[in-house]
């Protein structure tokens, strides 16, 4: 027997590939100017989106394999998860060098007094690390639990930048709020995933000394 | 040297003398034909188009006369500023009973009826009365205002406007001395303004003037834009201009305008009474809860500018303000 083929070894490059077309796409339409009037606004809000539409994407992964025990969301994690980090930084680059120039003033004002942009920009903070640490190597040199732990701040990026869409709309908060009830379902089937595995430990545990049940913490 | 052994062709084939003769001859002809036809064409295109060789020849110096300037029809109180591009103006608003979006307004207003259309005139006025849109444009005729108008939302255009003042629709109201404000309000159709059939704003749009504001000339009840009759999207057939003011003062679509002893209620402060006050005058000091006021882009510009108190129409309103504070005037 040969070394074994990956399954679906079409899976990464499409997904690659497909990942940088809204980009070509958004490159191609600014060179054209047919962005629309307000083109950096627009470029802005675009990227902004991309990176939200890919952190929850990441964070859909293991949520999808637990309901339908498909492997590959977890294959794809990772890259979903760069392409969520690399659209954050061409969003958060563009505010600061293309829309306010450098505008030292308004940054500060920005982080020190705007609430949105706090938690926009926080989200985007969290997100660095979690690239910086998406190595192999890095899993190893943490050891897989506390890798684990530094990456579910990927959640806390992700209701991070759901808050930030919702309170940047002027008013129609339908679509940040989808994204919102998104979100919502998948900590909820997290959750009920982690309660019932750990009802199947607990039903495996041989009652052998008789212990005292102060309960789990959490 | 052995010659090659070329066959001679048959005498039949030889040309006969005289023919050979009117040959050269003929080649000959054509060829002085060509060159008396191309430089006989070439002459006269010089002479027809060659304009500068003539003054030349008269002793000119030979130089294209400059484009002419644009023959300025400013009115008092129009910027020299370059005006935003038609297709920017026309395709990037604000006109939420068509959507929220910004290029919501220009792909779903065609359903927008703007004739027959009238405006309802009431309140505390001596003639209170609904006149036909084309009737009321009679009583007033339209002059061109090229004035900034800076969105809430930190962006700026120059619109050539095609309007009236507000103050000679006030005169003819012939309001009484109890009038302190004036109300306008949006047509109300949800048949025809999609959106009013959703509940993300209070409808109709209403909005409102004190009267001493309402009568500054400054103030504008647009028909048209550009030198054309306002798009539905822009705000057909009739709508406020008020240039030192946020643009969502500017109500659209108006079908009615009401004299009124109290401060009347406006959409923006009704939706978020700490985002959106009544006076909306332009204050870069003073931020918007979310965002900054300092600076806006002007559509079609890359870098930001710095956003002017009453958006550079101090000169002509600040004294209206004279006894407020201007924090409280955002």
């Amino acid at each position: 027997m040969g070394p074994r083929r990956p399954p679906l070894p079409w899976l990464k490059p499409g997904l690659f590939a497909g990942g940088l077309v809204p980009l070509a796409v958004l490159g191609w339409r600014v060179a054209h100017h047919t962005l629309g009037a307000d083109e950096v606004a627009i470029g802005l809000n675009q990227l902004g989106y991309l990176a939200l539409v890919f952190l929850i994407s990441a964070l859909a992964c293991t949520p999808l394999k637990i309901v339908t025990g498909w492997t590959w969301p977890i294959r794809v994690r990772r890259m979903l998860g760069l392409f969520a980090a690399f659209y954050a930084s061409l969003h958060f680059l563009t505010y600061v060098v293309i829309d306010q120039q450098f505008d030292w003033a308004i940054l500060w004002e920005d982080v020190t007094h705007r609430k949105f942009m706090i938690v926009g920009f926080l989200a985007f903070l969290m997100l660095l690390p979690l690239a910086r640490t998406s190595t192999d190597a890095s899993v190893r040199r943490l050891g897989f639990q506390r890798w684990k732990k530094l990456h579910r701040l990927a959640y806390v990026a992700g209701v991070l930048a759901v808050i930030h869409f919702i309170w940047r709309v002027k008013l129609d908060v339908r679509i940040p709020l989808i994204w919102a009830g998104i979100l919502a379902a998948l900590f909820l089937i997290r959750i009920v995933d982690a309660i019932q595995s750990r009802r199947r430990r607990r039903a495996r545990q041989p009652v052998a000394a008789p212990t005292l049940d102060v309960g789990t913490p959490g | 040297m052995s010659k090659p052994e070329t066959p001679e062709p048959p005498s039949s084939e030889v040309t006969p003398e005289p023919l050979y003769l009117r040959r050269r001859e003929f080649l000959k002809s054509a060829g002085l034909g060509v060159l008396t036809a191309a430089a006989t064409g070439a002459g006269l295109v010089a002479l027809t188009e060659g304009g500068p060789g003539l003054a030349r020849a008269a002793g000119g110096k030979g130089s294209p006369a400059p484009e002419p300037p644009p023959l300025k029809v400013l009115g008092r109180y129009s910027t020299d500023e370059p005006p935003t591009k038609y297709e920017d103006i026309t395709h990037y608003n604000n006109f939420y009973e068509f959507g929220t979006d910004k290029t919501d307004p220009a792909a779903n207003s065609g359903t927008l009826k703007t004739r027959p259309w009238t405006v309802t005139i009431d309140g505390l006025v001596k003639k209170p009365l609904t006149v036909d849109i084309d009737q009321l444009l009679k009583w007033f005729p339209l002059e061109e205002r090229i004035y900034r108008m800076r969105c809430v939302e930190a962006w700026s255009m120059v619109i050539p406007w095609l309007g009236f003042p507000l103050a000679d629709l006030v005169k003819r109201a012939e309001p009484l001395g109890s009038a302190k404000y004036v109300a306008l309000q949006t047509l109300l159709e949800p048949s025809q303004m999609p959106l009013q059939k959703t509940h993300i704003l209070e409808w109709p749009y209403v909005e409102g003037l004190r009267m001493d504001e309402a009568t500054q000339p400054l103030t504008l009840l647009a028909a048209g834009l550009y030198g054309k009759a306002l798009p539905n999207q822009n705000g057909a057939p009739l709508r406020l201009v008020v240039p030192w003011k946020y643009g969502f003062k500017g109500v659209k679509s108006i079908v009615k305008i009401s004299f009124v002893e109290k401060q009347p209620r406006t959409t923006w402060s009704i939706e978020g009474p700490s985002e959106y006050g009544f006076y909306a005058n332009v204050n870069p000091d003073v931020s918007h809860p979310r965002w900054s006021q300092a600076t806006e882009r002007r559509i079609g510009e890359f870098a930001r500018r710095k956003t002017l108190p009453f958006n550079g129409y101090g000169g002509e309103v600040a004294q209206l303000y004279a006894g407020l504070d201007p924090k409280t005037l955002y």
